[in-house]
């Protein structure tokens, strides 16, 4: 049991209802009533089906989007504005395709005012710890998907933010890059613990990866309807991990209720 | 296909129709001359005249007024062009208040103001470089506007919570969207500055390669005005291959640019 001094959620997302105004006239309510609490240094992957409203919580979460109703709290604090202690690797590409990977990632240490060559140097080291080193140079358009994914990590990473919101990152990638990523964030994660709120449509990677599973509903008004503990130890290795049984009991457990919600999604589309 | 071929290829165009030009205006077909050289002048007589105009060195006068009229239309008109399109961009109502007569000004053929220019600012070169400034500046205007408009969404709320403050995101995500833009313009900006110049000197000037043709045309020398009009194509062709050198150099992070183009 904790005490009364138990630490505040890192992100606190409380009775959240989230509706677009259409162009076509009418209101579409993506989300409602969402409940999602992550501890500091906890790894949360939420999984849904597509269309559900992942990417909406995860604005929610990072200030960008503003709920009708319900809040949130960061740290204990109601979130007003943007999320500044959140770091957000996006769905869709963000890098700046007319800076060099290396000046992607020293950006966000310049315009807090670093001095520009400690800012590189930073940048610099980062690349090298998602293994990129040798790719500093090139500019967004001359490296791959994967390499790309690397950088928008590094660039995210080396603010040293307390929560990293992540929407579908390794979604466009191959397999085997996917593992292979998946392992990186593991590894760059065991060695500065923050709070993950990892966004994916693919349930094996959400339960190799994640503390914690929660599931949403096919939309509209969207939910949160479930939530597992990962029981896997630390560290993993993805590769491995697909073959303990813990884990084919979990993807088990949790897939009778996921593939009702995107039965119910694939109805209503 | 390699260069060398590509080249050859290319001067071997070149040579068929001044030779077809040759033969028409000089060898008789079936007893007649098929082009009239006093209409279509022949390819000695217009070389020639290049050769004297070179050799008597007033050429070099023209030249350089029609080059500096088209520079400082350029110039001018970009850097309004990028302005105006940026302030617009960033601020709808503005956009939307001035919208007709943006649309209005733009749909005026330009040719119908060099008199009223010429009115204004004498026949010197700054009526031309008016002239000049009118058509650069809406493509540039227009450029800039889609560039900043369309800086892609996903990319300003990357910035944001990169924690870039308003003056931080027009710096790094604005102005470069814009500029991209503006410099994927750049051949057809700098090829309005030159028409501006040319036409502009052509409906009334002391100088210029506009100028020159013009005095040729009103004499029926045909063959001044192919020179004048070969001399003209040169140029613009000289200044085409300066903007690709600095547009491929500019926009480096873009793909396709580069190699893949031309
Ligand atoms: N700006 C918007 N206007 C109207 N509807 C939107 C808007 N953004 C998202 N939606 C709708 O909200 C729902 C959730 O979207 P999103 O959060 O992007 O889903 P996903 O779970 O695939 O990330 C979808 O049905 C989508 O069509
Ligand atoms: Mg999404």
């Amino acid at each position: 049991m904790q005490g009364l001094s138990s630490p505040p959620a890192a992100v606190d997302l409380k009775d959240v209802e989230v509706a677009f105004q259409l162009a076509a006239g009418g209101r579409y309510t993506a989300v409602e009533r969402a409940r999602l609490t992550v501890a500091a240094g906890e790894f949360v992957a939420v999984v849904g089906p597509t269309g559900c409203g992942k990417s909406t919580l995860l604005n929610v979460a990072a200030g960008l989007l503003r709920p009708a109703a319900g809040s949130v709290e960061i740290f204990g604090a109601p979130l007003a504005g943007l999320n500044r202690q959140a770091g957000y690797l996006f769905q869709a590409d963000a890098l700046f395709p007319w800076k060099t990977a290396l000046e992607n990632v020293a950006l966000g240490r310049e315009i807090a005012g670093m001095p520009k060559r400690m800012a590189r140097e930073r940048a610099q080291d980062w690349l090298g710890r998602v293994g990129l080193a040798a790719f500093a140079q090139r500019y967004p358009h001359m490296l791959s998907g994967g390499q790309r994914k690397r950088v928008g990590l590094a660039q995210v990473l080396i603010r040293d933010p307390a929560i990293l919101l992540m929407d579908e990152p390794f979604g466009p990638l191959d397999a085997q890059t996917r593992q292979i990523m998946g392992n990186l964030l593991l590894e760059l994660w065991s060695a500065a613990r923050k709070a993950v709120v990892f966004v994916t449509h693919d349930l094996e990677e959400a339960i190799a990866l994640a503390d914690r599973v929660v599931i949403m509903s096919a939309g509209p008004s969207s939910r949160i309807i479930g939530d597992w503990r990962v029981p896997l130890a630390r560290p993993r290795d993805i590769f491995e991990i697909r073959l303990d049984g813990a884990f084919h009991d979990l993807h088990r457990e949790i897939w009778q209720v996921l593939k009702a919600e995107v039965v119910k999604s694939y109805a209503a589309a | 296909m390699n260069r060398v071929t590509l080249l050859t290829l290319q001067l071997l165009v070149a040579v068929v129709a001044i030779a077809l030009w040759h033969v028409l205006t000089t060898v008789p077909l079936f007893g007649t001359i098929v082009l009239p050289p006093f209409f279509f002048s022949t390819p000695e007589k217009v070389f020639g005249r290049i050769a004297k105009w070179i050799a008597e060195g007033s050429v070099w006068r023209h030249l350089a007024v029609t080059l500096t009229e088209s520079l400082l239309a350029f110039v001018f008109g970009s850097l309004s062009g990028a302005l105006v399109g940026f302030w617009f961009a960033r601020r709808q109502t503005v956009a939307a208040v001035f919208d007709p007569y943006v649309k209005m000004m733009n749909a005026l053929p330009r040719v119908v103001l060099a008199p009223i220019f010429a009115l204004w600012l004498g026949l010197g070169i700054w009526s031309k470089v008016a002239l000049g400034i009118t058509l650069v500046f809406f493509v540039v205007f227009f450029n800039v506007y889609q560039g900043v408009k369309e800086a892609s969404a996903t990319l300003v709320d990357n910035a944001r919570m990169l924690g870039m403050s308003e003056r931080q995101l027009l710096r790094h995500v604005y102005w470069p969207s814009a500029l991209s833009w503006m410099f994927s313009s750049l051949h057809t900006s700098v090829g309005f500055a030159v028409v501006g110049a040319v036409v502009g000197e052509y409906l009334g000037a002391s100088a210029g390669l506009g100028y020159l043709i013009q005095q040729a045309e009103g004499v029926f020398d045909v063959a001044g005005v192919f020179a004048g009009m070969i001399e003209l194509a040169a140029v613009v062709m000289l200044i085409d291959l300066v903007v690709g050198a600095i547009e491929r150099r500019l926009l480096i992070w873009r793909p396709m640019s580069g190699a893949a183009r031309e």
